[in-house]
């Protein structure tokens, strides 16, 4: 069954915004497959709201629309480019959901839309619970006893009948969202509340417990004559309870026999077909019961998913690209196996290592959010390690989180470790080596965790070895020694907390004894071929087959895992770069340790190091591959952390000099720039004491804004409004900021932020790549407010004060390459906030809305050449149309939290909206990111004092618009009188019914509910929450409710119409 | 800590860490790349003669359940691997592995590069060995693996085969409460196994699959054979090479045309051998639990087990009769054929799995209804 002829067009949605449970591993499955139906001449039309992917890039697709992930839209875009199939399958549950949105409004059928990968029935059987537990009874597996919920009674029926704990999982939501585990009456209440809201068919599955059973997954791949080959099996550390996106996990599965094994496969074989997935990749879970060996299903996915690229990248098999392939037609043994070229892909790896995931979370970010770990994903990103045994994996994959705590710096309290060992917390890997230290035994540790034995003595090892080593010392080491702590995934920097020395003189000696890293390939086969794709790992063997090249080469530091602040936008560009780099004949390296992205695919550079983003293991890469430069500009901050301390070594930096990355950073050589250039910025100054830091916030003024120095994300980043606030602040943030100082600016109320991405040569000639202007006010993370692309609201006078200084910046620290600039105007001033000579998270979005890919441009200066030769655009890029970038917010995961936004980043994710004006932008954006506005309806205003002059236009606009008006007493007769109608509710404090009331009875439509500043109160958080619970959009700043005006007054007024990228960039190239 | 050394004839040396019995033992050095079923490898009498390497890094987690075995021993020459594991961790379990493999005598060498070993055989091909945790010193072990007799001419199924005729009656027992095995067939035909080294899981099979089964000794006689009355003749698997089995081949001849036949692996090149083919020697084998078979009279790929050295030449038979069924997809070599007038098949792999995939079970009953219709004919 070769290609089918009868297909042309092929449309590809995507999975939307990053968001926890749905991140950028659909961006690397989206990718591959438009590259590799592309590649067999297929047309491919790509759908994706968000700006940050790869795979919306212009060069990837024919046609490509960063649009919202509608029906409405989705049907334009159909009705507009009539594709012949629709790939449902890899684009996560988004594009699976829409898929089935489509073909059941008859919208594929209308255009005569084949769906291709999964069909419908497919789909339902395997995402309907009821469905899927007849379909796994009719071929003899068994699942959990479980019931399927509409309603509350029923819950508490179940539980009569079977007793606590039960699992709770709302239908259709993706990422467990809105599920959990219910000990009691009480909690079953709350989770089943929440999940019938959350669910989009108000259905709730009731599940008896598997808690403490060991759980697996397979992936699996079939294709049209039902071919069916195992990729690869996963078995997690953490056993049922634990979400598996939020369990460590390990691959192949280690404590399985084959008997057991077999037993497994035979059943996600027969599920796959008892489901009826024709073509592609699958996922099957899998529970056994220690005691006794009872297995019973769990779910599976009839789509690829983010275990599938954890499957791809742990073993070398691509599962999206296949997946793609076998959807037009191909089988598997018609496909060839890329990395040993001689064998077909219609094989099951077999891998001579151990892989092992480990999720990262974010909770510092959320104070007040619930930290066990559940049926829920918490997680918001991962990373992934490649060793010879368990042992070296895990302790590779714990140096790639990048904790930013030194290890041994931890703090752990004994009395805590039978809570911190019996609740799952990301605190539970610490806390388990950290009991075994104590004295615990693996027996007593087993039975409060219910981890296997065999991980248990994995760990147990590492540690004694760590234990051992604390006898140790430079001058006593011995090769045989330090080879068994490598061996162990034990790091330079730990033997030298052990030794008492530093991390630099460890490596001298361990290189003097003769022990350094080789590099293994990843090869699909244990090597039993030849590998011919250059991707490797370090560990501590015999032979190296890294067999580097001898052309010019330049390595890209990446950005490793996922997490707020910190994302997909920098995997975009180090994506970009190493394209760059192959379009300018230089090979190019890339190292990263996070297995979602397309940076890890061993297509996208020529040579791919699966390593962690630590100074250790980046060195080990120098000396074997001794590059020609390193680019560490590009991953966001974790490259730039190390760019010093590598360039101290002697190891070539390209782009822009990281002494003057790190000038921008410092505050007394900064401001004395700033000085120097004559451009002002806030009154500021640096603390490294409670005492400095009131001192100076009582010099420039209250409120200010404090945060550490050398983070991104605004991690800790507050804004206060008095001395005990300061004092709270410099308590709790020192310990973040280690030695650096605390900066503390004055913090200008009500100015417009703006955000400028430039380019600069070698020569200081400069390109002014974007000019963003913020939707929220000055206060509000760059990251989390949206923004627009042209400005709309500044004069030209002030954009041209703002280009100049950014000219004058980036020649005063020798920019080569990117740079990106926050600037804040306040009575006409033009403030500089901060500089930083790297790129940013922008660079994608302006990329997007300029047609013109800055990281390659970037990377062409750092190679020497010359801004005017790479590019004939002069002084600024033009921009057609309008383009809005909007924030998404995870607060739905994290009930309890004040979803207020602040200085402190919090969004996940982005997507862009394209216009002709800015309302239309704006409401594209908004519907993309999960919060459509209404039409019409009841608006609710409450604003604080502050911004009571401007509300009653703003009200008027509301009303002219044809909307209702509630505020409470105070915003009510101010726009009473301002002539507006007007109706008027209690405040949650003052009795009811109040706004909450009207939330709960679908009497608001929108809520307009301005912060206050300093604090924000109960009522308001209550309101917002409700807000949230209840999917009523929540404005928070005034400027917000000017844009969600335009944008609804668009709404009113435009049809529904969309651009592809490749029509609104037409007259470039 | 003990050490064990590795040495090959070609003078390569690799050292670990001992972690068998104090033992020297030589032998044909292979590897295998299954991921799992090491006691199954361990116990497989097709591995008599040789040390083997598995490239899945971390042996030894489950220990091992006298359920899993293939036979009544480990019969590999020692065990070479990157990790043993200290403890066992599975509720089947009744050994741990370390002590299974000591009682035996056997020597074991852990922490050692596995993977350069590996690519050093892909490359130079299988090559003699010797594995000892007692000899320290290199040069004597190489010497020591050059003497050692090559593989090539020997007989070792005979020496593995059972001494006395006797009938298998265990089937296929499920490991776990849930796992689906399909209900057993009354035993309607009297199948006669070959012994050359055979598997359990052949006998569990063929008893699942509806055969009362009397397994015969290497050597019995085409004539003895078929005084037993049997609905079918079964060939098992087996070490070493096929060539210097004139005997056995020679019965083979005089049973192909009176009986159905169905023969594995070792069984296979006997067949090809007895129906005027060649057979020739792989460079370094095809071991593992992930190869690729493409079956010709399905169109389907089966994933499927695999543990043999030699290899039937496709083009070496001059009888039109016979039919290949299944290629191997990595390599295109011969991995199944019948023939078109006779009721004879066989394969290379091994259906029976254990360890390794089910995908080729369906072997067995093509076998019974080969028996149930040559009955009809008769």
């Amino acid at each position: 069954m070769p290609r089918r002829n009868d297909l042309h067009r092929i449309l590809i949605i995507g999975s939307g915004p990053i968001i926890i449970g749905q991140a950028c591993e659909f961006d690397y499955s989206g990718t591959q497959a438009a590259k590799a139906l592309r590649a067999d001449g297929f047309e491919v039309i790509l759908v994706n709201s968000n700006p940050a992917t790869i795979m919306t890039d212009p060069d990837l697709a024919d046609r490509t629309y960063v649009e919202p992930l509608t029906r409405a839209y989705l049907e334009e875009i159909i009705a507009k480019e009539k594709p012949d199939a629709l790939l449902s399958t890899v684009g996560g549950q988004t594009a699976l959901n829409l898929s089935v949105e489509l073909a059941e409004a008859g919208i594929l059928d209308r255009y005569g839309v084949e769906l291709i990968g999964a069909k419908i029935d497919a789909i339902k059987k395997a995402e309907d619970r009821l469905l899927f537990k007849d379909a796994m009874r009719k071929i003899g597996l068994e699942t959990p006893y479980s019931q399927l919920l509409t309603d509350i009674d029923g819950g508490l029926d179940f539980a009569a009948r079977r007793g606590y704990p039960c699992i709770l999982r709302p239908s259709f939501t993706m990422g467990g969202s809105g599920g959990g585990i219910a000990y009691n009456r009480e909690d079953l209440l709350t989770i089943l509340e929440r999940g019938l809201d959350l669910s989009p068919v108000h259905e709730v599955l009731i599940e008896e417990s598997a808690l403490g059973w060991k759980e697996f997954e397979l992936e699996v791949i079939r294709d049209l004559a039902d071919n069916v080959i195992i990729v690869c099996s996963i078995e997690n550390f953490d056993p049922m309870g634990v979400h598996t996106g939020d369990s460590i996990t390990v691959a192949p599965a280690q404590t399985l026999t084959d008997r057991e094994y077999q037993m497994m496969r035979d059943g996600a074989i027969r599920c796959l077909r008892e489901i009826g997935v024709d073509t592609g990749g699958s996922n099957v879970q899998f529970a056994i019961n220690p005691k006794d060996g009872r297995m019973v299903v769990i779910e599976m996915n009839p789509r690829v998913s983010r275990s599938s690229a954890l499957a791809s990248k742990a073993t070398g098999f691509p599962i999206a690209k296949i997946a793609a392939k076998l959807a037009v037609g191909y089988r598997l043994d018609e496909i060839r196996n890329d990395i040993t070229k001689v064998t077909p892909a219609s094989f099951e790896p077999t891998i001579d290592y151990v892989v092992a995931k480990i999720p990262k979370w974010a909770f510092e970010k959320f104070p007040g959010a619930d930290t066990t770990l559940g049926t829920q994903m918490k997680s918001v990103g991962e990373v992934m390690a490649i060793g010879r045994t368990f042992k070296e994996a895990l302790g590779k994959g714990i140096r790639s989180l990048e904790t930013g705590k030194k290890f041994g710096s931890e703090t752990f309290d004994v009395n805590l470790i039978p809570q911190k060992l019996i609740t799952p917390t990301p605190d539970r890997l610490g806390y388990l080596r950290f009991a075994f230290r104590s004295g615990y035994t693996a027996a007593r540790i087993h039975e409060m965790t219910a981890i296997d034995p065999w991980f248990l003595e994995q760990l147990r090892q590492m540690v004694e070895e760590e234990v051992a080593l604390e006898t140790g010392s430079l001058e006593t080491a011995d090769r045989a020694g330090l080879m068994r702590a490598k061996r162990m995934g034990i790091s330079d920097v730990q033997i030298a907390n052990a030794w008492k020395t530093s991390e630099l003189a460890v490596r001298t000696r361990r290189k003097e004894l003769g022990v350094a890293a080789v590099f293994n390939r990843v090869d699909t086969c244990s090597a039993e071929f030849e590998s011919f794709t250059p991707y490797l790992y370090s560990t501590y063997e015999t032979q190296c087959e890294a067999n580097p090249g001898t052309r010019k080469k330049v390595m890209i530091l990446g950005s490793g895992p996922n997490r707020i602040g910190q994302g997909i936008e920098f995997d975009y560009c180090c994506c970009h770069a190493s394209f760059a780099l192959q379009g300018e004949d230089v090979e190019s390296i890339m190292v990263n340790c996070n297995p979602e992205t397309v940076s890890t695919d061993y297509d996208t550079s020529d040579r791919l190091y699966f390593e962690p983003l630590t100074l250790e293991n980046v060195l080990n890469i120098v000396d074997v591959e001794k590059p020609d430069g390193v680019i560490v500009q590009f991953g966001g901050q974790t490259p730039l952390t190390l760019a010093l301390p590598l360039k101290n070594l002697g190891v070539p930096i390209i782009g822009t000099d990281p002494a003057n990355i790190d000038l921008a950073e410092d505050r007394k050589l900064f401001g004395k720039l700033l000085e120097d250039l004559q451009i002002p910025c806030p009154d500021n100054g640096t603390a490294t004491s409670a005492d400095e830091a009131v001192e100076i916030a009582r010099r420039i003024g209250y409120p200010v804004l404090v945060r550490p120095s050398y983070v991104l994300g605004g991690r800790a980043m507050m804004i206060v409004y008095d001395e005990d606030s300061v004092r709270k602040y410099m308590r709790e943030a020192v310990s973040f900021s280690q030695d650096r100082p605390v900066l503390v600016d004055r913090f200008l109320e009500d100015a417009t932020e703006i955000d400028v991405d430039a380019l600069c040569d070698i020569d200081g000639d400069v390109l002014i790549a974007g000019i963003m202007e913020h939707i929220e006010e000055a206060g509000v993370h760059s990251g989390d407010s949206s923004c627009v692309l042209p400005p709309v609201s500044i004069p030209e006078s002030e954009i041209k004060t703002i280009e100049e200084y950014t000219i004058k910046l980036a020649r005063a620290l020798n920019v080569i390459g990117l740079m990106n600039v926050q600037y804040a105007i306040k009575d006409g001033v033009v403030y500089v906030l901060e500089v930083n000579p790297r790129a940013s998270r922008t660079v994608p979005y302006v990329s997007k809305a300029t047609g013109v890919q800055l990281p390659k441009l970037a990377v062409q200066l750092m190679l020497g050449r010359k801004l005017r030769d790479v590019t004939h655009y002069r002084d600024r890029l033009p921009v057609p149309l309008t383009f809005v970038k909007s924030p998404v917010f995870p607060f739905n995961k994290f009930p309890g939290v004040d979803p207020a936004l602040g200085p402190e980043m919090r969004s996940t994710g982005e997507v862009m909206g394209v216009g002709h004006n800015f309302g239309e932008a704006f409401l594209k954006a908004q519907l993309g990111a999960g919060t459509p506005l209404p039409e019409k309806g009841t608006v609710f205003i409450s604003v604080n004092d502050r911004y009571k002059p401007e509300v009653a236009a703003i009200a008027k606009r509301f009303a002219d618009l044809g909307f209702e008006l509630v505020a409470t007493r105070g915003t009510a007769s101010l726009l009473q009188a301002a002539g507006l109608k007007c109706k008027t509710v209690f405040k949650v404090n003052e009795g009811r019914p109040n706004a909450v009331d009207l939330l709960k009875a679908g009497a608001i439509q929108l809520v307009v509910y301005t912060t206050t500043g300093a604090l924000s109160f109960e009522d308001e958080k209550s309101i917002r929450r409700s807000a949230i619970t209840y999917r009523v959009p929540c404005i928070t700043t005034m400027s917000g409710a000017r844009a969600t005006v335009e944008a609804i007054a668009s709404r009113q007024r435009d049809p529904i119409r969309v651009w592809s990228l490749q029509e609104i960039h037409a007259a470039k190239s | 800590m003990d050490s064990a050394i590795l040495a090959l004839e070609d003078g390569t040396v690799f050292e670990g860490r001992s972690f068998g019995a104090p033992a020297e033992r030589f032998g044909e050095v292979v590897f295998n790349t299954a991921i799992t079923g090491y006691q199954e490898i361990f116990t497989d009498p097709s591995y008599t003669g040789q040390i083997v390497i598995l490239t899945n890094p971390q042996i030894g987690n489950y220990g091992t359940s006298t359920a899993d075995n293939e036979s009544a021993r480990p019969y590999i020459e020692g065990l070479v691997v990157r990790e043993f594991s200290a403890i066992t961790s599975n509720w089947r379990s009744d050994e741990e592995a370390r002590a299974f493999l000591s009682n035996a005598a056997l020597p074991v060498v852990s922490d050692l590069d596995t993977r350069s070993l590996v690519r050093h055989i892909r490359s130079k091909g299988t090559m003699r060995g010797v594995l000892s945790s007692i000899e320290k010193d290199p040069a004597k072990l190489v010497a020591k693996a050059r003497a050692i007799p090559s593989m090539a001419g020997l007989d070792l199924a005979t020496r593995v085969s059972t001494s006395a005729q006797y009938r298998w009656t265990e089937t296929v027992v499920p490991c776990s409460p849930s796992e689906v095995i399909g209900v057993a067939n009354q035993p309607r035909y009297h199948v006669v196994a070959y012994d050359f080294g055979i598997k359990r899981n052949i006998l569990r099979r063929l008893v699942h699959s509806g055969c009362d089964v009397t397994v015969v000794p290497a050597l019995t006689s085409a004539e003895d054979v078929l005084a037993l009355k049997p609905d079918g003749v079964f060939l098992s698997n087996g070490p070493g090479d096929p060539e210097p089995l004139t005997t056995q081949i020679g019965n083979v001849q005089r049973l192909v045309g009176k009986t159905p036949i169905f023969g594995i692996c070792l069984g296979h090149q006997i067949l090809g051998l007895a129906l005027g083919g060649k057979t020739f020697k792989l460079k370094f084998g095809h071991r593992g639990a992930n190869h690729p078979v493409m079956n010709h009279l399905t169109g389907k790929v089966e994933i499927t087990s695999h543990n043999h050295g030699f290899a039937v030449d496709a083009d070496s038979f001059s009888d039109n009769d016979i039919e290949v069924t299944h290629i191997n997809l990595n390599d295109q070599t011969l991995e199944g054929f019948r023939h078109r007038r006779e009721p004879v098949f066989c394969v290379q792999y091994h259906p029976e799995a254990a360890p390794g995939p089910h995908d080729s079970l369906y072997l067995f009953d093509d076998f019974v209804r080969l028996m149930s219709e040559h009955g009809k004919r008769k």
